[in-house]
């Protein structure tokens, strides 16, 4: 908070621009290179529906199978397609050298990381919570749970974005990166990944999922917090290469 | 006013420079002179902060320069080799992301600069549809609306034509009458009349001359 005060102590003597009108100005940036460019963002999403979609195939098509593997399936692929679309987290502003102006900014670089990977959420995750739904009743999940599935979605992919943005930040330096990204992320993000197929399972079973989804809670509030910091760090580091 | 004290770099097991003081005086042009991989670009970077394996002080106002670094961003502009210009945006959404990172602006200002810079009716058309030159000239629109006071450029004139080098030289040296540093590297030869050079070379070979020495005796 000091630090944030004295931030806008210093804009306010040199006339530069409002924290609010610079994270503003990334953020419409985000959105107008990602309308640009969909490719980035629909792949993971179509690659979400295939895994969804060829399960049935490759392994059994019986409803009783596909009701109890329905909620592990969903969340592994969208883990796997959160994965996928880390790449292009950071990529494209380190080619570019819009990360050397970021990190050269007088604001700071942990919010604007923050904002970043909100924008990356809302085009990756959000597509992906959007058809969940249409995904889970093609998997024959109890329509009853399917409230619990898309509330641990909304708790959950953000965490594994947030996470996500500091393997890509660590890895952005280094050229194809890909498997690195997802061998130092992956282990990270298996508790989401357990906790929230563990809120739904519960909720089959009849039990409470407080416990589930406070811990699911405290995990995107830590990640909130903490992980832009590393981000930043990680940028930093990277950029200085 | 920037100086820097003692600095050394050392990259790949070579030794770039060492023993460097310098005081950039305001107010002046200073181009770094050096040959290829002489270090240019990585004093540049080192004075800006985005290179941090070295030895020895930086100052900024006689403080050092990590304990003022925000300050020290706010008035400092920095084009390096890789231009932050996004090919999938327009000149003027470039310059809008650019620009409002630093201050505030009104869009006038940013046509005014494009036009400066003879992006004149290019202001929408797509990055990736412009030549090598005019994606430098998006970037080098930033210099007209810049209040920074301290300019780190890096091979600003790389693929600019004759007569666009000629009006950026014009407006580099009436931008220094103002007070603003500019330290830049290029290897095109400077019409400017004060312009101080900086040779990294000076600082390069002192420890091999030492090693002579030692070894004479």
């Amino acid at each position: 908070m000091l630090r944030l005060q004295k931030y806008s102590m210093n804009n306010s003597a040199v006339d530069s621009n409002s924290l609010g009108k610079v994270l503003k100005s990334v953020c419409v940036r985000e959105y107008l290179c990602a309308s640009r460019y969909r490719q980035a963002f629909i792949n993971p999403l179509v690659f979400f529906a295939i895994i969804i979609a060829l399960f049935p195939l490759g392994v059994s098509p019986e409803p009783e199978f596909l009701s109890a593997a329905s909620v592990g399936v969903v969340w592994v692929a969208a883990l796997l397609s959160s994965m996928l679309s880390l790449d292009n987290l950071f990529m494209k502003d380190y080619d570019d050298g819009s990360l050397e102006q970021l990190v050269l900014s007088s604001q700071p670089l942990y919010l604007i990381m923050l904002i970043k990977s909100f924008v990356h959420w809302t085009l990756t995750g959000l597509p992906l919570i959007i058809i969940s739904p249409l995904l889970a009743m093609m998997l024959y999940l109890d329509l009853e749970q399917l409230p619990v599935l898309l509330l641990t979605l909304i708790m959950g992919t953000p965490v594994i974005n947030l996470i996500g943005g500091i393997g890509a930040a660590l890895t952005v330096s280094l050229r194809s990166s890909g498997v690195l990204v997802s061998l130092l992320v992956l282990p990270l993000t298996i508790p989401v990944l357990i906790f929230a197929t563990g809120a739904v399972q519960a909720s089959i079973d009849g039990a409470s999922i407080n416990g589930y989804i406070a811990i699911l809670g405290i995990l995107l509030m830590l990640s909130i917090t903490l992980a832009p910091f590393a981000t930043s760090a990680a940028i930093k580091l990277s950029v200085s290469n | 006013m920037l100086k820097i004290s003692n600095l050394a770099c050392e990259r790949d097991d070579r030794i770039l420079f060492c023993n460097m003081d310098y005081a950039f005086p305001a107010g002046k042009i200073i181009q770094l002179d050096g040959q290829n991989g002489a270090g240019k670009t990585t004093l540049l970077r080192i004075i800006s902060g985005l290179y941090g394996s070295f030895t020895g002080d930086i100052f900024w106002n006689n403080a050092p320069i990590n304990s003022v670094r925000i300050e020290f961003n706010q008035e400092l502009l920095f084009i390096g080799h890789k231009s932050a210009i996004k090919l999938n945006l327009t000149p003027l959404e470039n310059l809008t992301f650019l620009i409002g990172l630093c201050h505030s602006f009104s869009e006038k200002s940013l046509f005014d600069a494009l036009e400066k810079v003879g992006l004149y009716g290019y202001e929408n058309v797509l990055c990736r549809n412009l030549s090598a030159g005019q994606q430098r000239r998006v970037a080098l629109a930033r210099l007209y609306l810049s209040r920074a006071s301290i300019w780190v450029l890096d091979e600003i004139f790389t693929a600019i034509d004759k007569q666009g080098v000629a009006q950026l030289e014009l407006f580099l040296a009436e931008k220094a009458k103002t007070g603003v540093t500019i330290i830049l590297t290029t290897h095109h030869q400077l019409s400017l009349s004060d312009c101080l050079v900086l040779k990294i070379s000076d600082f390069q070979n002192q420890n091999e001359l030492e090693d002579a020495e030692v070894t004479e005796i």
